[in-house]
């Protein structure tokens, strides 16, 4: 696709699984293995080394401009990824970018979207975007406001599992047990409570919208084909993706990709699709690992591998939410249960 | 045409004259109606194109108008009270971001204690946000602020409020003359935005920025106020032109002429401050009245040259600032700096109270004789206040404030503790 934000790459990795892999055939190379692929967001951002979210909003924004030829608008959330790439005076995005507040990307998005339609221009699609933060807590009536009015926007939610921006605070989508600024690892029962859980995608199958997914950075080809999905469908659709934070997971920044396949992996974040309400596929795990793996991998969670005090019974706990995972979402081939 | 009808359904009326693209509408009395009004007009098909958003909060309203006037569409909602408050944050980031939305704000008082009558504080709050501010003393000037308004927000890319007061203007029914389409077409052109998101020719909007250049942004919009204090009475004068009628402006004087008193006052509240100054003047007291129009940004030039001659200025305000006193009255006293002239604070109207002729009369006589403190509110009921303050004083559990001060005012209508316990 060639446009305004074209930005002829150069690829320095051969024989590799990384970006670009020139070893597949085209078809199965990824948007960005593509010399002529659109940049949404452009170099020279502040994200961290070895952030997840930069690398998922990419390949989100990307995917999104080769379906819709780079008609596309985006929304964003305030939070990491409006901060790292706009540092004034400077911008990396090659698209049409609106950033409003914390806890209203999904309703800008909604009227972004009904100008459009208003103006019978519906070849523009409007795609929001924010932490988990501005999603499952402080935008999430926008948020439920939006999918039940079945408004034409893609919303993406770059889900590391805290408020990174602020410094690593809880947040709905904090997992249990881990370590953040305000669920310290002290007393006797250190890092995050063991709630109920807020598990967002199954609160956005519950409105119905035509279709939601979950995504990994671990797995860059199934999040573009969960984005050129989602564009070629109308209406309120969302897509759920993990993005590992090296600074707030307290894990090494060379890593981002193999803990978020670990994740996957061990079943604490199922990766799956539903349409209309119900879940129309799930990837399976091709080998599963225990939680403690992915545990292990992250400061967050070292509290609970201290030597001669391990908290089996809290590491069970979590085991016992992946197992769970694991039934419900149908992560492992049946006959393959390990 | 001119016809019977109520307040609210005439400004939707002429805010769906004003082919507004996206109206977003979420429901708070006293304002509901006009909302009601303009999405009826959407569903008939009237108001043709119109994205008409039912949506869940009017904190989501007014994103929705944000994210749909920067994709260049004119964009409408209204709100009142807890509303506003609830979308404040919205409200400042849509001025910041200037975007030439139309709000209308049916005012009606904050709580708690809950109150769904009318008074200035919902507006008030927001003096500071970067909207202007324009207040209507009748349901005709609503109609035609509302008008004006679209063009001075377009004009200029700043955000405008109408102010029109709750119940006493939004329900009233009056004759209201509610232009034709084709004037309203040759007074107000399309919408051409400053800046819009466009994948043809894309702009990063809403980036953040630090101590290097935050001054001169915020300069900007006080600027940009500026500028509305010459554009606000050129587009009257547009209006005059077109409509054939005086309306808006910055404000209204009336009877100023070799008035020693002159009482300043928002909204529909004007009309009854007429009508004593009418008496007043037949009984030979020189006295008259100001209406500010444009609340933001403040006519302090065109304020100070018609109070030039005055001995004295009783602000009239329906909203209070806790701690300090009248709010109108802090921003006249600006136009009067170095005068030593006294600026009386008169707090009337809050949570619907009636300004009743009798007590204006009687308060502007006493201030003709500067017979009154520097802040009075209007009809305070003194036994009810004192008999609250022993108790609170005499009782470390005295109780909710709001249900004592009723039970005083009405024995029998509210339970006290003792009884509610017993029953």
């Amino acid at each position: 696709m060639e446009s305004k934000s074209s930005q002829r790459l150069k690829f320095y990795q051969t024989g590799t699984h990384t970006v670009g892999n020139r070893l597949l055939d085209d078809a199965k190379r990824t948007v960005q293995a593509s010399i002529n692929r659109s940049n949404a967001i452009t170099s020279g951002h502040r994200a961290c080394q070895g952030c997840g979210e930069a690398l998922g909003a990419r390949y989100v924004l990307d995917s999104a401009m080769r379906v819709t030829e780079g008609q596309i608008v985006a929304v964003n959330a305030t939070g990491c990824l409006e901060v790292f790439t706009t540092p004034y005076p400077e911008t990396s995005w090659q698209i049409p970018w609106l950033h409003s507040l914390f806890g209203n990307a999904p309703a800008v998005a909604t009227g972004v979207a009904a100008a459009y339609r208003v103006k019978g221009r519906n070849e523009v699609r409007v795609i929001a975007q924010g932490g988990d933060g501005g999603t499952t807590d402080i935008g999430f009536g926008c948020l439920s406001g939006m999918f039940e009015r079945n408004d034409d926007v893609l919303y993406v939610c770059y889900d590391n599992e805290a408020y990174m921006n602020t410094g690593v605070q809880r947040s709905s989508a904090t997992p249990p047990a881990a370590r953040t600024a305000t669920t310290p690892a002290v007393g006797d029962a250190p890092g995050n409570v063991f709630g109920t859980g807020k598990f967002v995608p199954l609160i956005a199958m519950a409105h119905n919208i035509p279709y939601v997914a979950t995504a990994s950075v671990a797995d860059l080809h199934d999040l573009e084909a969960k984005v050129t999905r989602a564009m070629s469908i109308k209406g309120a659709r969302y897509i759920h993706i993990m993005v590992p934070c090296p600074l707030g997971w307290g894990s090494a920044s060379n890593e981002t990709i193999r803990i978020a396949r670990l994740a996957m992996e061990c079943g604490l974040f199922p990766l799956f699709e539903a349409e209309d309400g119900r879940i129309t596929a799930s990837s399976k795990i091709r080998r599963r690992v225990p939680v403690e793996d992915y545990l292990r991998t992250q400061k967050r969670f070292a509290h609970l591998f201290r030597k001669g005090h391990e908290d089996t019974d809290r590491i069970q706990q979590l085991q016992r939410m992946a197992d769970y995972n694991i039934e419900q979402f149908g992560l492992v081939e049946s006959g393959e249960q390990q | 045409m001119r016809k019977q009808m109520e307040g609210s359904q005439a400004v939707a009326e002429a805010v769906a004259l004003c082919r507004p693209e996206v109206v977003c509408a979420y429901p708070i009395t006293p304002q509901t109606h006009i909302v009601e009004g303009v999405g009826a007009l959407v569903k008939s098909g009237k108001l043709s194109p119109c994205e008409f958003i039912n949506v869940e909060s009017e904190f989501a309203a007014l994103s929705v108008a944000i994210g749909s006037s920067a994709a260049g569409a004119r964009s409408y909602t209204a709100t009142a009270s807890q509303g506003l408050l609830f979308m404040a944050e919205a409200v400042y980031n849509a001025a910041g971001l200037g975007l030439p939305i139309v709000m209308t704000i049916g005012n009606r008082a904050i709580g708690a204690p809950i109150n769904i009558w009318n008074d200035h504080s919902d507006s008030m709050s927001m003096r500071d946000s970067g909207w202007i501010q324009l207040f209507a003393e009748t349901n005709q000037e609503a109609v035609d602020l509302h008008i004006q308004a679209f063009k001075l927000a377009e004009r200029l890319s700043c955000p405008v409020m109408v102010c029109m007061d709750g119940f006493i203007l939004t329900h009233a029914y009056e004759p209201i003359d509610v232009p034709g389409q084709s004037q309203v077409d040759e007074f107000l052109p399309p919408f051409e935005p400053v800046q819009v998101l466009d994948p043809a020719d894309p702009y990063s909007i809403g980036a953040m920025v630090g101590p290097e250049a935050f001054t001169e942004v915020r300069y900007l919009a006080h600027q940009k106020q500026l500028e509305a204090l010459t554009a606000i009475p050129e587009i009257a004068a547009e209006f005059e032109a077109i409509f054939g009628r005086a309306s808006g402006g910055l404000l209204q004087s009336y009877h100023t002429d070799g008035a020693e008193t002159i009482v300043v006052a928002l909204g529909s509240v004007s009309g009854s401050i007429k009508e004593v100054i009418d008496t007043m003047r037949e009984a030979g007291v020189a006295i008259g009245a100001i209406n500010i129009t444009s609340f933001r940004p403040f006519p302090l030039e065109e304020l100070r040259h018609e109070l030039s001659e005055a001995k004295r200025i009783v602000c009239l305000e329906k909203s209070l600032s806790p701690g300090l006193g009248g709010i109108l009255a802090s921003n006249v006293r600006m136009s009067r700096r170095g005068t030593g002239l006294p600026v009386y604070t008169v707090i009337a109207g809050l949570g619907g109270r009636p300004v009743t002729r009798a007590s204006l009369t009687d308060i502007f006589t006493r201030a003709a004789s500067d017979d009154m403190d520097d802040l009075t509110f209007l009809d305070l009921n003194w036994e009810a206040i004192n008999e609250q303050l022993s108790r609170a004083r005499d009782i470390r559990h005295s109780g909710p404030i709001a249900e004592n001060i009723l039970r005083t005012l009405n024995p029998g209508g509210v339970q006290d503790a003792s009884s509610r316990s017993a029953t």
